[in-house]
């Protein structure tokens, strides 16, 4: 009996007007312009219900560059979706905020890149602060609930204390303070981005203070970077589990990344139903269940915990999906983790970041820690691509 | 209430960022929020039921003991604890001073 989803991650649009380096969206982004329409979405959305999925974000790229994102919104509301808008609030002026919350949408989360102007605004490539705090404040006025997303890196971990006092000076419900996970455009420039072991120590005594005194009044989520875990994350809660991840152009995958393993077809909802590609498609069944692991997860008493960690990870850091993830200390490749340690730097200055960009020559640009025969072969999305 | 606990007297509600609603696939109470969700078993459900803002935990209790015919007190503070610590239930706290019935 193969679960129900509860989530739907709707990549509604792969443009945004920020350039965030840790992006997890993939790097050909201009591949996805062919995007699904108003009418795609509400069949896509009431087939989703069927399915069982309860918790729908709609995210990106930025979901406000779509306009009719309000007409997204009330017919999720109206199909008895919790809709969160997961955004990077550029647009989101009162008005617009108004609009949404007018069409039911139930809770905003924004990210903000950095506890001052300055830094924000140069790791996301343009100038976004000052805006981001007035939506914020704009969205807590109109009683959303508000979360904020910290993504960390070496630039801003240090910030910690300070994020944690903006969020409370904003009045956010939820903090999201995520510590970058390597994918796509983060993967490419994971180099200088990836914290020192210091940095880490340094900071742990600050959240778990935090986590503590705001018990109650704010909930703090902390997410430890893997890389330096013993044992990996337990990724989407397990392969076409809980989760599935919806493209602009209608491609689904079981998360972010899948698409990056070759070998299976992805599916795609202009040519299939949602519940034929979660229950029956081979992209969705092929890590399933606990049949397809190796040792040491086939006999390891973690593995209905941690699911041998994250099947993309596994792919992108030794080339075989089906390998333990390498972050987990017990992996027989866990070197490959290791020495991506051993190389991080203290270089605080070393901001050579590859900015997200909808350019084809950046999308061209292979990845690290990919094995090299691999690297040119970025694979397609399922659609052909639009003519330009 | 206390240290984010409730008393029998409080007359607890459901917070506004948080719906419980029926899912038809899975057959069950719901409760939906930020990012996250409970499947609610039958018990937490029939409590989140009479959460309005009207009545108390006391009384809550009463009507379930009844419905169930064992004491529930237990069971109903610590799940409306829990969902208060999360934020998910609020409590209107009532002084004792002002609780005007003879209970």
């Amino acid at each position: 009996m193969i679960d129900r989803p509860y989530g739907l991650l709707a990549e509604l649009t792969y443009r945004c007007p920020l350039h965030c380096p840790y992006c997890s969206n993939p790097m050909n982004l201009a591949d996805f312009g062919d995007e699904l329409s108003l009418e795609e979405w509400t069949r896509v959305l009431a087939e989703a219900r069927e399915l069982g999925v309860l918790q729908l974000h709609l995210s990106g790229g930025e979901p406000l560059q779509r306009r009719d994102l309000a007409d997204i919104v009330a017919e999720a509301h109206r199909l008895g979706f919790y809709s969160n808008l997961i955004t990077s609030a550029l647009s989101l002026t009162p008005e617009k905020a108004r609009q949404l919350k007018e069409a039911g949408l139930d809770n905003v989360q924004i990210s903000i890149q950095a506890a001052d102007a300055d830094l924000s605004d140069r790791i996301a490539g343009t100038r976004a602060y000052d805006r981001k705090i007035a939506a914020a404040r704009a969205v807590k006025a109109l009683g959303f609930p508000l979360t904020l997303n910290y993504v960390l890196h070496r630039h801003n971990i240090d910030q910690v204390a300070r994020l944690l006092e903006l969020a409370e000076d904003l009045g956010a419900d939820r903090v999201e303070l995520a510590n970058t996970q390597y994918y796509g455009w983060a993967l490419h420039n994971r180099a200088v981005l990836m914290p020192t072991r210091a940095q880490l120590e340094r900071i742990e005594p600050v959240v778990r203070a935090a986590i503590d005194r705001l018990a109650g009044r704010m909930q703090v989520l902390y997410v430890f970077p893997d890389y330096y875990s013993q044992y990996p994350k337990p990724c989407m809660g397990g392969w076409g589990s809980r989760q599935l991840t919806l493209r602009p152009n209608g491609d689904v995958l079981p998360c972010q990344a899948a698409d990056q393993i070759p070998g299976v077809a992805i599916e795609n909802v202009r040519r299939r139903s949602l519940a034929w590609i979660w229950d029956d498609s081979p992209m969705f069944n092929r890590f399933r269940g606990l049949d397809w692991m190796q040792e040491p997860c086939r006999s390891c008493p973690r593995k209905t915990i941690d699911f041998g960690g994250c099947r993309c990870q596994a792919f992108l850091l030794t080339g075989d999906p089906a390998a333990t993830d390498p972050v987990c200390h017990l992996s027989p490749r866990h070197a490959v983790v290791a020495d991506v340690i051993e190389a991080v730097t203290d270089a605080e200055a070393d901001t050579d970041f590859a900015y997200r960009s909808l350019q084809r020559e950046a999308a061209n640009v292979g990845q690290p820690g990919m094995p090299a025969t691999l690297a040119s072969n970025m694979r397609q999305p399922s659609a052909a691509p639009p003519s330009d | 209430m206390s240290a984010n606990e409730l008393t029998l007297a409080d007359r607890p509600r459901l917070s506004a960022r948080a719906r419980m609603q029926y899912d038809a696939v899975r057959e069950k109470q719901v409760l939906l929020f930020p990012e996250g969700l409970l499947v609610l078993n039958e018990t937490a459900a029939a409590i989140l039921a009479l959460c309005d803002g009207q009545r108390s935990v006391a009384e809550i209790a009463a009507e379930l003991g009844a419905r169930y015919s064992r004491p529930v007190d237990q069971d109903v503070m610590n799940l409306l604890n829990r969902l208060v610590q999360k934020r998910l239930v609020e409590a209107q706290v009532v002084e004792p001073m002002a609780h005007a019935d003879d209970r």
